[in-house]
């Protein structure tokens, strides 16, 4: 798998999210200036402040250059990732459903939280089993996940939610303590907490973010095969 | 060369309301051979306030060891550097901005973060940590609550936003910084040796190019009529003092400068600062022995119609100078274009010696260099030791007869001793995937570097004890930052400082400056940690008086194996635990039990044995690289109760004292609460600790394990301990 980070001028956690998605195949970096994507066969869109974020969290960067490739890319079927601000990206640029609101105590938290998978059968879930629990850091200001209630039940009955806070980890208030969502087609996944930060016991507090990385060249190495 | 058409000259009423003495201002007239115009009056109030030209403390610093096996860059670059193994250096510096974050808290804070970022870049590195060190008055106030928590969302959007995690720190509450908090913020990069800058202009005819933010009429005056002068009535009006940051600015003004450096486009950089365009020039130009010449007119603009002092005296954020030879103009334009920052050449290095200013080619100001940055009269300090420390003692709020189980959680309790999470959950401590020890979780802060190895980091500083025994206290400023490296294996390189006092012309304050200057530089020299750089901010005195002295020390140490680092909190149930390195009865001179009792600060504390401090830090680094140690946690505030109740918090795990371990007498106040240097709560096998106790005092006291901390005649569930050092969490709602 040959995945491609995009780094937009304000982005934090590109270098983290490179070297994390090196574990599992070949990574470049993929400037926001650039619409030329590189073959690459995923695409992740990292943590951080996107072009500072002083309008709206994302607004800015779904406007950029290499998010109109993203969009192409996405509707073709190639699997997209959107990390915390990357996931507020995709929800900007219509690619996931809902909304990221500011957190309930209005503050910036880090944490490391125990997440659940929801969904397995996701190019994002694969390598887990349903009911897992996966320890990752969450560290952000505006991360409460927020849908109107019909498109929550719709979302729960059509497998878009994919992690969900364990019970009594869910800081930021999101609506049904839901953590990542995936689009209808299963392959554009976003979610707050930062799998590329815990890709290693020694700095990551746990290796439980590798699994959705292996999940992603899992399923890439299958249409590979296929 | 004569000199420029001066419209209206300021005559000394002007000088002296921008700061400088009438002495002062006739010495600038003397230097310039006649009075200086309104440019250059800004510029030499500036260059010569306390903040740039460093005139009470110059003297006495230069009695600080600076050498050491490990320096690369020592005081006078932008940032110290030290030689971390294989091919890299880490550069690191502490600064303050205490007078803007007492007057604007949020943005004061936030361009604190800023403005060290830049002092580290500017040397070729990149910021990998950021830890603060932060003091305001007793939570009771609402003013106190108010400046902490526009401080710490000030760190935490700053930091945050640009990228660069915030690792660790401290935080004291105390009566004497009421109306002057103390916002001292440190940064480590790193670099490859070889990449090192310097900012030395060199080169006459090479292009002297600003880039980043552009310039506006946002902190005028800060290095003087702020930073140099005591706090006071109508410091709201100072407001428009206070610069305004945008960290996303900064990211890119990082990641442009950090270009620039990789391709090998610069001659020299150099940040701008205090006093901003007017120092890093001169500055640049004195190091290198050249003059420059700079136009205002070609400098980007907020506001039009600025006039050509406040354009070189501007501290508006997230600038950089660099000089670069002609022919590479283009090349850095064009990095700048690429990161979209403002890049503008704005003069030329000459070999006149003089620093000229300009507008659209006319001459509006013209000193030499020297007089600006070598001339300022340097005074000595007429200390003189009080008859009396003179702080007011704090309110009391322990009854000395309270029973040991409420000492004990009241302690826990008080707002210095309480668990920090409140404060460092709103800060990134991870990203850059090298942060190994969070907060909490080790005494240090532990950074993993590309070859297995790591870099402990720690910064400490506890005023009361400076204001009982200034030499004394500094002494142990110094010992408690090596014992927080201890901890986690790691052995001092170098040290950063940042002397926060209050003002320097008073004889009381003098002395404490003096003493402990005279205690960093022993403890320095002792513990083989070279002062690399670092800060000074005097004039810390509000309306109730002076600050508590407050020399902060940030520490660098290396140990060879980052998974060797023990953790703080007690790991294995079964463990055998004890108390490491004392050898005498601990004090509770100026200790947080007297503090709560309501006792004044005392006059002296007992002489610290550094002899002994260093050989149990040797002993205890030494345990923990060999894995010995499976915790390890410094007695600091609080003294051994306190420390081992931490050990059991943070490890989520009781302990248990054996009958008849340490003696069957009831416990005293000393042994259980008094604080003394190099003592720690450790655990580990037996057999690891009894050979620990060959080389160093130690005593095994039981066993680790359950949820309860059972002295035997006294206890504690970890659900009532937890509670109790929760209670900071109620002043972030």
């Amino acid at each position: 798998m040959k995945t491609g980070v995009l780094q937009f001028p304000g982005s934090c956690d590109e270098i983290d999210a490179l070297q994390a998605v090196r574990r599992v195949g070949d990574a470049v970096l993929l400037w926001h200036r650039d619409r030329d994507l590189q073959d690459v066969d995923a695409i992740i869109v990292p943590g951080g402040f996107s072009y500072g974020d002083y309008l709206r969290v994302g607004a800015i960067a779904r406007f950029s250059p290499v998010m109109e490739s993203v969009l192409e890319f996405a509707a073709d079927g190639g699997l997209v990732l959107g990390i915390c601000n990357g996931f507020q990206v995709l929800c900007e640029a219509g690619l996931l459903p809902g909304a990221l609101l500011p957190n309930t105590s209005l503050r910036f938290v880090s944490r490391q939280v125990e997440l659940e998978v929801v969904t397995a059968d996701t190019p994002f879930t694969s390598a887990c089993s349903p009911g897992r629990r996966l320890s990752i850091p969450a560290k952000h200001t505006t991360g409460r996940f927020w849908a109107p209630e019909e498109q929550l039940d719709a979302l729960e009955a059509g497998g878009q939610v994919v992690l969900r806070y364990a019970e009594g980890h869910c800081f930021n208030g999101s609506a049904r303590n839901i953590a990542g969502v995936c689009n209808e087609s299963g392959n554009v996944m976003g979610l707050m907490p930062h799998p590329e930060h815990a890709v290693d016991g020694l700095v990551g507090g746990s290796a439980d973010g590798l699994k959705l990385l292996e999940s992603m060249a899992r399923t890439v190495g299958a249409r590979v095969a296929a | 060369m004569s000199p420029p058409e001066t419209a209206a000259a300021p005559g000394v009423d002007e000088a002296v309301a921008l700061g400088l003495t009438r002495a002062e201002y006739a010495l600038v007239c003397e230097k310039l051979g006649r009075a200086p115009n309104q440019v250059e009056l800004a510029m030499f109030s500036l260059l010569w306030s306390e903040h740039c030209a460093y005139k009470h403390s110059r003297k006495l610093l230069r009695t600080l060891p600076t050498q050491g096996p490990a320096v690369l860059l020592g005081p006078g670059e932008n940032a110290g550097a030290v030689d971390v193994g294989g091919r890299l250096a880490c550069v690191f510096k502490v600064e303050s901005h205490n007078h803007p974050s007492a007057v604007e808290p949020f943005q004061g804070a936030a361009t604190g973060v800023g403005g060290i970022l830049r002092d580290i870049f500017a040397v070729g590195a990149r910021p990998v940590a950021v830890l603060d060190s932060l003091r305001f008055g007793e939570p009771s106030s609402a003013r106190s609550r108010y400046l902490l928590d526009h401080a710490v969302t000030g760190i935490s959007h700053y930091g945050n936003s640009v990228g660069v995690p915030t690792v660790g720190g401290e935080v004291y509450f105390e009566g004497p910084y009421e109306t002057n908090c103390l916002v001292n913020v440190m940064a480590l990069g790193l670099a490859r040796k070889d990449r090192l800058i310097r900012s030395a202009a060199v080169g006459a005819g090479n292009m002297v190019v600003l880039f980043g933010a552009s310039t506006g009429r946002d902190g005028i005056g800060g290095a003087s009529v702020l930073a140099s002068a005591e706090l006071g009535a109508g410091d709201q009006d100072k407001r428009p003092t206070v610069q305004v940051g945008d960290p996303f600015a900064e990211s890119k003004l990082l990641e442009c400068s950090l270009e620039l450096l990789e391709r090998g486009l610069l001659v020299a950089l150099q940040d701008l600062g205090a006093a901003g365009l007017t120092s890093s020039a001169s500055e640049m130009a004195a190091k290198g022995g050249v003059g420059i010449d700079l136009d205002v007119a070609r400098v980007p603009l907020r506001e039009a119609d600025m006039e050509p002092f406040e354009i070189m005296v501007s501290e508006s954020q997230e600038r950089m100078l660099c000089v670069c030879e002609p022919a590479r103009l283009a090349a850095v334009l064009a990095v700048c274009e690429k990161w979209e920052v403002h890049g503008s050449a704005i003069g030329a290095v000459t070999g006149s010696g003089r620093m000229r200013v300009l507008r659209d080619g006319e001459l509006v100001g013209d000193v030499p260099v020297a007089a600006l940055v070598d001339d300022c009269p340097l005074y000595d300090l007429e200390p003189e030791r009080p008859a009396v420390p003179p702080y007011p003692a704090p309110a009391g709020v322990l009854d000395a007869r309270a029973p040991l189980h409420d000492t004990l959680l009241a302690l826990l309790a008080s707002p210095n001793l309480a668990s920090r999470r409140p404060l460092f959950e709103q800060y990134d401590a991870i990203v850059g995937s090298r942060t190994v020890r969070r907060p909490e979780q080790a005494d240090a802060a532990v950074l993993l570097l590309e070859d297995g190895a790591a870099l402990a980091v720690s910064i400490d500083g506890n005023g009361r004890k400076v204001a009982a025994d200034p030499y004394s206290g500094a002494v142990l400023a110094a010992l408690e930052c090596a014992s927080n490296l201890a901890c986690v294996g790691a052995e001092p390189l170098g040290t950063t400082n940042n002397l926060n006092f209050g003002n320097p012309e008073k004889p009381h304050i003098a002395w404490q400056l003096t003493a402990a200057v005279r205690g960093l530089g022993d403890a320095c020299r002792a513990l083989g940690a070279p002062i690399v750089g670092g800060n000074v901010s005097l004039y810390n005195e509000g309306a109730a008086g002076p600050i508590y002295p407050t020399p902060v020390v940030g520490m660098v140490g290396r140990l060879p194996d980052a998974r060797a680092a023990a953790g703080a909190g007690f790991a294995r149930d079964g463990d055998a635990w004890g108390l490491a390195g004392w050898n005498r009865m601990p004090s509770t001179a100026a200790s947080e039990l007297a503090k709560l009792r309501g006792e004044p600060v005392p006059d002296g504390l007992p002489a610290v044995d550094l002899a002994h401090c260093t050989a149990v830090l040797a002993a205890i680094r030494a345990a923990v690289r060999a894995g010995d140690l499976r915790s390890c946690h410094d007695v600091a505030e609080g003294g051994f109760l306190v420390a081992l109740a931490e050990a059991c918090l943070f490890g989520g795990r009781g302990a248990r004292r054996e009958a008849g371990a340490g003696g069957t007498a009831v416990p005293s106040d000393e042994i259980l609460f008094g604080e003394d240097a190099c003592g720690f709560i450790v655990s580990g096998e037996r057999a690891a600790l009894e050979r620990l106790g060959e080389r160093i005092p130690v005593d095994v006291f039981g066993t680790v394990g359950g949820a309860v901390l059972d002295l035997g005649a006294e206890r504690w569930t970890l659900a009532e301990l937890r509670a109790a050092h929760g209670a900071l969490g109620a002043l972030f709602p």
